[in-house]
């Protein structure tokens, strides 16, 4: 004899959860009852959407499904933007929400939303549970289906009196799931690998574009095989970084809105594009007609509605990226040695826009992420929030391995940065995990200091402080003539504001004691919190404006 | 741009209806009808959609419904050999005198049949492909048409072919 919440807590502990996030209310008192005693930890959070930031940073650091819990109504509803974000970035999050009792349901109860039907356009799937007996079953199932095949978030929905009703004989839980409707192809069709191999050998100016895909399906050393194997160099998205390491001579960085100019100039000179794990996202293509306009594309992945959605592809291959990089590098025997094409990529990538030095005397933020870089090496985790502040981490963070960089890429969301660093460090408690933060996005999540206290969690926050919110600054100045409408924010003490929560922290104006704050900010053991005033006025540069070929790029002044 | 039509087995739980037709809303896709039911294959249903988009569109909304967790088969039958029905009731004007037997000559030609008889108005109940009922629409238009419902487009592959999942 059990109740849904104990067959809950116990459901979520058989799925090898260890951690979730969550905030507590009326609708969901039965399932915290029920953690009280359970040895499942559970982080307290001060707003729930850090709740579903925070599982979607454990999952993206840990490579497992990140978990949340709230309640009903305004609680579920706060997770709204999270699951977006997880949606978006195809990240493997159970959402767990507490909802008023089956009696009460479409009464317009107190603190009742029909969170179902609300999140129906940006999950996975979710599930309205009515009967306790099957919770378990669906547990089992909202796992597999997060973690399994192109990954994303599912909600359950369950009804108060679900997780008070005692059942006597709850439905048998099957090891293996098996849902009619959803099998993930994971094997590449044979016939198409063979045909990608002969294209690939073929071609004489071959790039790779890589994507989440490569980092989700753990893809990276058979990408590595392959792209070293034939000496294709490779460029990879936002989400994309850190599947080949940034100092790789095949590396040529990040493409699209702000990617090297080496990169946009090899996909628009290419023969060949072989996108992995990608999927010709708006930010990466701009004008879509100008985008690899003289290539053939191979398209490598596992959710076939990505194929042919916004470039048409001459070879699609629908499977794992793992698996379908894995049979492809079987079929490659033949070395390739450099060619004339690698040699005009090298040319390009020395000709690139180098960063700002130290010693211009300004504090610039590219210089602040280079010598955190530096500092870290591959022991950090880089989160970050959106805007200028994610675009200069991307651009001089050196990233060597694959989850080592946690970004809001397709939703941008702002105040991401912080709750999923909350959720990283849970995740990967060996690693120091850093959320290069813009002043904007950090102050929309910024109660979650609290959270870092109660728990000591060692998240290390970089606020580069512009007082503006910088991209939207950036904009307003190449595009609306310089009417920063509503976009310059009051100086705040963020210092003081961290000591109020007791989290220690500096503020830097001087270049020179950049290295001195990283320092004594990644030695400290808990969390610590860094201002760096940088220049108000800086941009990302390079940028191909909205609309434009990515080889239409603004490259900015070359300091 | 021509109308598709889809044929789409699901799982019969509650909220696959809204999945399906949310599907349609928010992605864009034009839809001409929707007519569900149940099937030959228990716990299922058959949902068939018309969706005017060309091919390409098409293609995308196939494999949109299929990542859809309750979607078991997406057909699309516009290019198969298929027999389509959809049912029409229409309540004409037809007052005593001419136009009353003028509007039932018309139904007789239709093989319609007439299912209500009022004082001022006869409802008609007419089977047959869109186009049908689209003709006698027109032609009914003359006389007032007070009320009309149509049930959407059901459809299925002529022959031993079957939209049914391989067993």
């Amino acid at each position: 004899m059990k109740t849904g919440a104990k067959i809950l807590i116990e459901s979520l502990l058989h799925e090898g959860v260890d951690a979730i996030f969550g905030y507590p209310g009326g609708t969901v008192l039965p399932i915290y009852d029920e953690l009280y005693d359970s040895s499942l930890r559970h982080i307290l959070v001060r707003h729930e959407q850090a709740a579903v930031h925070a599982a979607d940073g454990y999952a993206r650091a840990s490579g497992r499904v990140g978990v949340c819990l709230a309640t009903s109504g305004p609680g579920a509803c706060n997770l709204v933007t999270g699951i977006a974000t997880a949606y978006m970035d195809s990240v493997p999050v159970v959402a767990i929400t507490g909802q008023v009792p089956t009696t009460l349901l479409g009464n317009d109860a107190f603190q009742e939303s029909d969170i179902t039907g609300i999140t129906l356009p940006i999950t996975k799937h979710s599930y309205l549970v009515n009967n306790a007996g099957e919770l378990g079953k669906i547990v089992h199932e909202a796992f597999y289906i997060a973690g399994t095949g192109r990954m994303g978030p599912v909600l359950i929905d369950i009804p108060k009196d679900v997780q008070t009703d005692v059942v006597a004989d709850p439905e048998t839980v099957p090891e293996k799931v098996s849902i009619r409707g959803y099998q993930p192809t994971v094997r590449g069709h044979p016939k198409q690998i063979e045909k990608a191999v002969s294209m690939i050998s073929g071609a004489s100016r071959p790039v790779i574009y890589a994507g989440g895909g490569v980092i989700a399906s753990g893809g990276d050393a058979e990408l590595m095989r392959f792209a070293e194997t034939m000496m294709i160099p490779v460029t990879t998205t936002l989400m994309g970084l850190g599947a080949i390491p940034a100092h790789h001579p095949l590396n040529l960085g990040m493409l699209g809105m702000h990617g090297t100019q080496s990169a946009n100039y090899a996909v628009t000179e290419c023969d060949l594009l072989i996108a992995v794990g990608a999927r010709f996202d708006d930010r990466v293509t701009g004008k879509l007609e100008s985008f690899a306009p003289n290539a053939q594309v191979i398209h490598i992945d596992i959710d076939p509605a990505e194929i042919g959605k916004n470039k048409a592809v001459d070879l699609p291959i629908v499977g794992d990226v793992r698996q379908v990089l894995k049979e492809i590098n079987l079929k490659l025997t033949e070395k390739r040695v450099q060619s004339p094409w690698n040699d005009r990529l090298a040319e390009w990538k020395s000709q690139s826009i180098q960063p700002p030095a130290v010693d211009t005397g300004l504090l610039t933020p590219q210089y602040i992420v280079r010598t955190l870089s530096d500092l870290l090496t591959d022991s950090g985790i880089i989160v970050t929030e959106v805007g200028q502040n994610q675009m200069w981490a991307a651009q001089h963070y050196s990233f060597t391995r694959p989850r080592q960089w946690i970004t809001s890429g397709g939703l941008g969301t702002m105040g991401y940065g912080f709750p999923a660093a909350i959720g990283a460090s849970i995740a990967c408690p060996d690693k120091t995990v850093v959320d290069i933060a813009g002043d904007g996005s950090f102050q929309m999540n910024i109660q979650e200091l609290a959270t870092v206290v109660q728990y000591n969690i060692p998240v290390k926050i970089m606020i580069l402080n512009n007082q503006y919110l910088g991209m939207v600054r950036q904009w307003q100045e190449l595009f609306y003539d310089r009417r920063y409408s509503y976009t310059e924010l009051p100086s705040v003490d963020f210092v003081g504001i961290a000591k109020a929560y007791g989290v220690p922290g500096i503020c830097v104006t001087d270049p020179a004691d950049v290295k001195d704050a990283l320092r004594q900010s990644l030695t400290c053991d808990g969390p610590f919190l860094l201002d760096f005033r940088i220049e108000r006025e800086e941009n990302v540069m390079p940028m191909v404006p909205a609309g434009a070929a990515i080889n239409e790029m603004i490259l900015g002044d070359k300091r | 741009m021509k109308p598709h039509t889809i044929s789409i087995l699901v799982e019969n739980r509650p909220g696959v209806l809204s999945r399906v037709a949310g599907l349609f809303t928010r992605r864009g896709f034009n839809i001409e009808s929707l007519a569900v039911g149940t099937c030959e294959e228990p716990g299922m249903s058959r949902i068939t959609a018309v969706v005017i988009a060309d091919d390409e569109i098409i293609e995308q909304v196939k494999k949109q419904l299929n990542k859809l967790i309750n979607v078991i088969k997406v057909s699309d039958i516009t290019y198969i050999d298929h027999v389509a029905r959809e049912i029409a009731l229409i309540k004409v004007s037809a007052e005593p005198g001419t136009s009353r037997a003028e509007v039932m000559q018309l139904a007789d030609n239709f093989r319609a049949r007439i299912i209500d008889v009022g004082t001022r108005t006869v409802v008609l109940e007419v089977t047959g492909d869109t186009v049908k009922i689209d003709a006698l629409e027109k032609l009914l238009h003359q006389y007032g048409i007070k009320e009309l419902v149509r049930t959407g487009k059901i459809a299925m592959p002529r022959g031993s072919k079957t939209v049914s999942p391989r067993k």
